[in-house]
């Protein structure tokens, strides 16, 4: 994994529109996204997003802070590796006849990987890992022949008991309007 | 409608609702233009007591008048456009205002929610076209959320570092039944803004101030949007720190007072540019280091350290390295900043650096070269209108030449008075924002100061101002150019004009133009007839001025940092540099 990949979690507002004004401050800001992922959280009404960027450290800084001047962000945090647990999710199409399936199936069980889907010349590979771990497995099934991979987007949370989003629901400051009616 | 405690509860409709929302949110004035999907806003709009609308010649206007009115009064700015063009016309007056900061909140028609998404007659996704040049902005399709909608908008548009916000209504939610509901507690848990400085901060600052020896004041638009200037003041009395105010500045700081150095950046004087240039001490208030003030970002202020502080977190840091960082309101940052000193005590040493710099503004005044052949010098223009139009005028300019003859020529001695298109530089400008500075302050006299260019770009709002009681006066820089884009193919492209002749000595007549609009049009063309000209257009208070000051094209704006370069290039005139080296100092010895 290079230095300069960032892992960065970000609650944001469950509200239509979110994604794409986020995406367009990546794309502005001139900023590269590497990997972005977005779900639930156990508030529903709040998303979380997490985004691997490659960047140096000062722009870094540039783009936390362009990402908490939107409305709909309600925080931002820095996911460091060895604090933090990341996965992804790969499923992969490998070709496997009747002479190949017995060895694919070692592969895939060195690697704690699981068959989801057997056709006569083919199986469907689910894993779940960090990148590394993700890019390992393929290696050793590329020999077979890849007919079809998807992967997830990273997603990552702190380690420890600790929560980022316990204190994100607050309502704000109660605005007087300039007169009543 | 009944109403019970502030809140009425009978069944309205969502264009009800929002014509309540909107006098619930102070509202007195909305410039717009009514069209298909906002029709049925228009309908309660009629019925207002408290809200005057008015019509205008076309959207762009609607929206440059919203800033301008802001920008003069310091509140809100409304405006209100229909679907598709309606609202595509207003994207050039948001993205000013997100550049400027400037408080507006346009509203917008949408079509039906059901037709969303089906490329619908007139129909534009103008909040995903805006979304990158509003502060924040909103569609909505259930009536039920337009109270606490239009509550939030100006809430965002007028709190932390002011901005625009849109507002896109679907006509479906404007005709639909609600109850109109204002509330009492906003759930925007995402938009904190810090305006409280820390403690820690201001003491380090302080640190840095009364230990420099070339120190200066860097105070930008903020401090005005902040209404600072008097805190500003203090500090400056406090300190003798040496002031320069930026374009959106002027008149933050009295042009009068001894220790200001005038504007600084590509056409500010040379004491301003040296004076940051030079410091080993930046305090930057509510500015952002824009290329126009720094020129040369790697060269800029090199023995400079730098305090910055600024209500967006995000502009500290962005352009220049800060050492000490102050996110906060500028009013609330040099109240503790003066505090802090007092304290302490403000003792710093900058007699020498104050001396050097009053000798640089002393060698190095703005001036401009009289034509030889009696024909009428712009900048001129400018001082005759400064001097009679005085200081408690409001003076709104366009982009370009004239724009930095009036930032330099007009003396501004209050904030609020100068009102221009900084950031975007939005030719047209002028007229639409001088028109919404007069409907928020009737009383004081507006000036729209236009080149000929930018004038043909938005002066059908005349029309709205003759109709409507709105009597600014204009006056028209006219040499016949694009004289910006002009001046940098004398300097740039071996005088070779391609398309910057607009002939518009001949076509049109200005004054049968000002005319055929319902003001009065007046026109002058050597320097005796000027103070005339202004005086009777300053007697004519009951319809718009427009005066057609016929100038010579060749004038340039000088000094001048050419684009990309150094500071340490500014150029005095052409082809001539400032000598600091025969204006007495000794500060580089005791740095």
């Amino acid at each position: 994994m290079s230095h300069n990949k960032h892992t960065l979690s970000v609650l944001v507002e469950n509200k239509p529109g979110v994604l794409a004004r986020i995406a367009a401050l990546f794309s502005r800001r001139g900023f590269n996204i590497d990997s972005l992922a977005v779900g639930p959280t156990e508030h529903p009404e709040v998303s979380r997003m997490t985004i691997v960027v490659n960047v140096d450290e000062s722009p870094l800084e540039q783009v936390t802070k362009q990402l908490n001047k939107l409305v709909e962000v309600i925080k931002i945090v820095e996911l460091e590796g060895p604090g933090s647990v990341n996965r992804e999710l790969l499923l992969v199409k490998v070709r496997a006849d009747a002479t190949t399936r017995g060895a694919v199936l070692d592969a895939v069980q060195l690697f704690r990987a699981k068959v989801v889907d057997v056709a006569p010349d083919a199986v469907t590979v689910q894993a779940v890992g960090n990148s590394d771990k993700l890019a390992d497995l393929l290696r050793v099934l590329e020999p077979f022949g890849i007919r079809e991979l998807v992967q997830s987007g990273m997603v990552a949370i702190g380690r420890g008991s600790r929560s980022i989003s316990e204190r994100a629901q607050r309502p704000a400051a109660v605005p007087a309007p300039p007169r009543a009616i | 409608m009944t109403e019970q405690g502030g809140r009425a509860t009978a069944a309205v409709t969502g264009a009800q609702s929002l014509v309540t929302s909107l006098e619930a949110a102070g509202v007195t004035d909305i410039f717009g233009i009514p069209g298909g999907t906002i029709l049925p806003a228009y309908d309660p709009l009629m019925d207002s007591t408290r809200i005057r609308h008015i019509l205008v010649r076309h959207e762009q206007g609607a929206g440059h008048a919203a800033q301008g009115y802001a920008a003069a009064t310091g509140r809100v700015g409304v405006c209100m456009a229909t679907s598709g063009p309606g609202a595509t016309n207003l994207v050039t007056p948001l993205a000013d205002a997100h550049m400027d900061s400037v408080p507006i909140v346009a509203v917008t028609g949408q079509v039906v929610a059901s037709a969303i998404g089906t490329d619908a007659f007139q129909e534009a996704d103008i909040r995903g076209i805006t979304m990158p040049i509003t502060k924040h902005n909103f569609l909505v399709t259930d009536p039920d959320e337009i109270p606490r909608t239009i509550a939030e908008a100006f809430h965002i548009a007028s709190t932390g570092r002011p901005g625009p916000v849109l507002v896109d209504i679907a006509k479906s939610a404007q005709q639909e039944m609600t109850t109109f509901s204002w509330p009492t507690e906003l759930h925007l848990p995402g938009y904190r803004p810090v305006t409280t400085p820390h403690a820690k901060q201001i003491k380090e600052a302080v640190r840095l101030i009364r230990q420099a020896k070339r120190p200066v004041l860097y105070v930008g638009g903020g401090v005005i949007r902040a209404n600072a200037s008097r805190e500003l003041a203090q500090l400056a009395a406090l300190t003798g720190i040496p002031v320069v105010t930026t374009l959106m500045a002027r008149g933050a700081f009295p042009d009068s007072h001894p220790q200001h150095l005038g504007m600084p950046g590509m056409h500010g004087t040379v004491a301003a540019v040296a004076g940051l240039q030079k410091s080993d001490l930046i305090i930057s208030l509510g500015a952002r280091f824009d290329d126009r003030v720094t020129g040369n970002l790697d060269s800029f202020a090199p023995g400079a350290l730098v305090i910055h502080a600024d209500i967006d977190p995000a502009e500290i840091g962005k352009n220049r390295h800060a050492d000490v960082p102050i996110v906060g309101d500028c009013k609330e940052v040099l109240v503790q900043l003066v505090a802090q000193l007092q304290a302490e005590g403000a003792d710093g040493d900058y007699e020498a650096w104050v001396a050097f710099l009053s000798g640089v503004k002393q060698k190095y005044a703005l001036g401009y070269e009289t034509p030889s052949d009696g024909a009428l010098a712009p900048q001129y223009v400018l001082e005759r209108l400064s001097d009679i139009a005085g200081p408690d005028s409001i003076y709104a300019a366009g982009v370009g030449q004239h724009q930095m003859w009036a930032a330099q020529f007009v003396d501004y001695e209050k904030p609020r008075t100068w009102i221009n298109s900084g950031g975007l530089g939005t030719m047209g400008y002028a007229v639409p924002a001088a028109m919404g500075a007069k409907v928020g302050m009737p009383d004081t006299t507006v000036w729209a100061i236009d080149g000929d260019g930018c004038f043909q770009m938005t002066n059908q709002e005349l029309a709205t101002c003759a109709i409507n009681d709105i009597p600014i006066k204009v006056a028209i820089i006219n040499n016949e150019s694009l004289g910006m884009v002009r001046q940098w193919q004398t300097l740039f492209y071996n005088e070779r004009y391609s398309n910057t002749d607009l002939h518009s000595k001949r076509i049109p007549d200005f004054v049968k133009l000002a005319d055929a609009y319902g003001c009065v049009g007046l026109s002058c063309e050597s320097p005796d007839e000027v103070d005339a000209t202004i005086e009777k257009a300053m007697a004519i208070d009951d319809q718009p001025v427009v005066v057609d000051f016929r100038v010579h094209r060749d004038a340039m704006v000088w000094p001048m940092v050419a684009a990309g370069t150094s500071n340490d290039e500014i150029k005095y005139a052409r082809d001539l540099a400032p000598q600091f080296d025969d204006v007495q100092d000794d500060w580089e010895v005791r740095a």
